[in-house]
């Protein structure tokens, strides 16, 4: 179950420089979970304390935002990507 | 060694663009940005720039304020994704984010500061501060610093000829 992981800029220094990773998973968490094991402090950028999503943290699969589908439960197949992007916010 | 008529052109041609470091703006773009900020008005508007491989700005994508707020702005998510996918197929790449100040100057609030997180980016400003001449500004916001990105606008078209 490899899965295609797009790693935005900001979190590209948690990945060695790296702007797209391959990792096991069957569910969005636990592909965030495969990334975290090789890179140390992956998920800690993308997820509260809680283990829930960053507000300012989005993540898609196949092209649909997971907080409309089951957040990090979202299942995702084998050979899919994930697509994480910073929220482009202001005031 | 002398230099040969290759290396001595390389010189000359990098000097404008590294001396101003300007960014190309098709009067178009600039054009659509203001648009979309009156149309938005009073909320703030906002979206995203697309540049192809010289830099040059190739596609203005007037996006939601997912906030429709007057004081804040979020780029909508998936309208985010679409345009990524859109650029990339063209060949180009997010290069930047837009959005309007209703009624201050066309700099980085702290809150566009405190949320920035692409260096690679420009953050561009529309104010609507004085209505009738709309100022449109850019910077580069990295580790909290801000540096204005002077724009150069002109034509489609006429990129050879503003330099």
């Amino acid at each position: 179950m490899s899965v295609r992981v797009r790693v935005p800029t900001v979190l590209r220094p948690r990945t060695g420089g790296e702007a797209v990773v391959a990792a096991e998973g069957s569910t969005v968490g636990e592909v965030i979970a495969a990334v975290d094991r090789a890179h140390p402090g992956f998920s800690g950028v993308l997820l509260e304390q809680s283990g829930a999503l960053k507000r300012f943290v989005n993540v898609f699969v196949d092209d649909e935002d997971v907080r409309y589908l089951e957040g990090l439960d979202t299942p995702v197949a084998d050979g899919g990507e994930i697509v994480i992007l910073p929220a482009v916010a202001g005031g | 060694m002398t230099a040969g008529p290759g290396a001595a052109s390389v010189v000359v041609a990098a000097r404008p663009l590294l001396t101003f470091n300007a960014m190309d703006v098709p009067g178009q773009v600039r054009d659509a940005m203001i648009a979309h900020a009156r149309f938005c008005y009073p909320e703030e508007a906002c979206g995203l720039l697309a540049c192809d491989r010289d830099g040059r700005v190739r596609m203005v994508y007037a996006l939601t304020n997912a906030e429709h707020s007057p004081v804040a702005y979020t780029v909508d998510p998936v309208e985010h994704l679409r345009a990524m996918r859109h650029a990339e197929r063209n060949g180009w790449e997010l290069a930047g984010v837009f959005h309007s100040h209703t009624h201050s100057p066309a700099y980085p609030s702290p809150t566009d500061v405190a949320r920035a997180v692409e260096p690679d980016w420009v953050y561009v400003l529309v104010s609507l501060e004085d209505e009738e001449a709309p100022e449109v500004r850019a910077f580069r916001i990295e580790g909290g610093k801000i540096v204005e990105e002077p724009l150069v606008v002109g034509g489609i078209g006429t990129r050879e000829s503003m330099r």
